[in-house]
């Protein structure tokens, strides 16, 4: 590894998901096999083909004052207490104003606001919208949120790819502390999309599973009877810091953040290319920027959404790209799918697999579907190897054929 | 109207604090919103609306811009 390389670390995560209302909690659950996949009891799911999905474990219009609560959006909520937990977890750093960043995104924004300001409007006139309409509906309000919050100057950004975009979030952080545009940045993914149009449009799609009489069973990646993905709601943030800066201040290091690789399909608006090729592309670029060789790589956490044509493309793509070493996993089976929150939530699970040296289990595996030639933690946590530097990948792609690797290390 | 400026002042603290989180007993008459209360323009829309629902008094914004403290709210909505 040359020496003149800035190097990033994680010094603190966040998060709020359908397992649990913290990152501690919610890689218990993770690591226990717990599905937070539930029964929806709105009336309106009675219009629907899919009435389940990963609800967040704690409301988080509980957890803020009610005065900040109501000016937030759900989507906003859940990334500033993922973003809180994870600054107070990195030690509450003082930190130059000019030199501290936040990259966290969405893949849809506010939209449980956009529709329902509509009904407002329809309804009542315009005169009885909330004044925060439109920061609660811009889909970069969860990074401004958490930028004013921590009073970040060096930039606030809110990348946008779909289900990539955590994932692409947490990679422009640290492209950000690499090119010396900051010291610190708090990065992540959230969403909030448990909405009857959205469960809709993606069951018109064809996307989501309708395995209603069995919601826990659901989400079933890499099985062969999975049917769709499961929607989930929530946020994963880590707060990403230059060696120098953390060492500099005594910080608890919890991983390296190596590096990310970038690809498109260019090949269909919402399904996978075939021979995964995009996603090779992604890897090989991600192995090329982390300066990793693939032997180093213990563990995927894998997009894998339990969608017919994604999973075992993606399982081949990983063997070609990386070997057939690395311990693969989805923790999707649990949370479901968080959309743009998925690379937040799946980055914090990725760093925690890498400081307890445990991949967490994909639950639900009962019949592995053919062609799958990686090794899948199946129904079980299992055992990284104990010593030695090692390195783990999260995996997130999106609709648009947007693919995201970023690789992590123990230190 | 037989609303009493007590009245009046007491439905004004809990909109204030449903709003900002300010106590509602910090809402006295010679308090300025914005000086005092340190209440930003958005959120003086809000609590435009919600006196609005209170009170059944509309307030337009050419007349919300006007009303600098809490008495002169009281006033407008006594008339």
């Amino acid at each position: 590894m040359s020496t003149d390389r800035v190097r990033v670390v994680v010094t603190g995560v966040g998060a709020t998901t359908p397992v649990g209302g913290d990152a501690e909690s919610t890689w218990s659950a993770l690591l226990a096999g717990r599905s937070g996949v539930r029964a929806l009891t709105e009336e309106w799911v009675d219009a629907l083909p899919v009435k389940f999905a990963g609800v967040a474990a704690v409301d988080p219009a509980g957890v803020l004052p009610r005065p900040e609560a109501r000016r937030l959006d759900r989507s906003e909520q859940f990334a500033l207490i993922a973003a809180r937990e994870a600054w107070q977890n990195a030690g509450a750093p003082t930190v130059d104003p000019e030199r501290l960043g936040v990259s966290v995104s969405s893949g849809i924004g506010g939209i449980n606001t956009t529709l329902s300001a509509y009904d407002t409007f329809k309804e009542k006139g315009w005169q009885r919208l909330s004044p925060f309409t439109v920061p609660m509906l811009m889909p970069n309000g969860p990074a401004a949120w958490v930028g004013l919050d921590l009073g970040a100057m060096a930039g606030v950004h809110g990348t946008v790819s779909a289900c990539a975009s955590g994932a692409e979030a947490i990679g422009y952080a640290i492209d950000m502390i690499r090119t010396g545009r900051a010291d610190v940045v708090v990065a992540g993914g959230t969403e909030a999309a448990i909405h009857p149009l959205n469960l809709a449009s993606f069951a018109a799609a064809r996307a989501m599973s309708m395995r209603n009489d069995e919601p826990e069973k659901a989400s079933r990646p890499f099985d062969r009877s999975r049917d769709g993905f499961v929607l989930g709601e929530g946020a994963g943030v880590l707060v990403l810091e230059s060696l120098e800066h953390a060492t500099a201040r005594g910080a608890d290091i919890l991983a390296e953040a190596l590096g990310v690789g970038y690809s498109a399909d260019s090949y269909h608006i919402t399904g996978p290319e075939p021979d995964g090729r995009g996603v090779i592309l992604a890897l090989t670029r991600l192995l090329e920027h982390s300066q990793l060789d693939p032997a180093e790589i213990a563990h995927v956490n894998a997009h894998a959404t339990s969608t017919p044509a994604g999973d075992v493309i993606e399982t081949r793509a990983i063997a070609k790209a990386l070997g057939s070493r690395p311990i693969v996993t989805s923790t999707k089976s649990m949370t479901g799918h968080l959309l743009g929150g998925a690379g937040g939530i799946e980055s914090v699970a990725t760093v925690l697999a890498l400081r307890d040296r445990v991949s967490p289990p994909t639950i639900n595996l009962d019949d592995l579907d053919d062609g799958i030639e990686v090794p899948i933690a199946a129904n079980a946590a299992r055992e990284l190897p104990a010593t030695g530097r090692i390195a783990a990948v999260n995996n997130s792609f999106g609709f648009g054929g947007h693919n995201v690797a970023v690789a992590f290390a123990t230190v | 109207m037989t609303m009493t400026e007590q009245d009046i002042l007491a439905g004004l603290g809990k909109i204030v604090n449903e709003i900002t989180g300010i106590p509602a007993g910090e809402v006295t008459p010679e308090k300025s919103f914005v000086d005092d209360l340190d209440i930003d323009s958005l959120s003086m829309v809000e609590i435009a609306v919600a006196a609005q629902d209170e009170f059944g008094v509309e307030i337009p914004d050419d007349q919300l811009k006007n009303l600098k403290t809490v008495k002169d709210v009281i006033g407008y909505i006594q008339g």
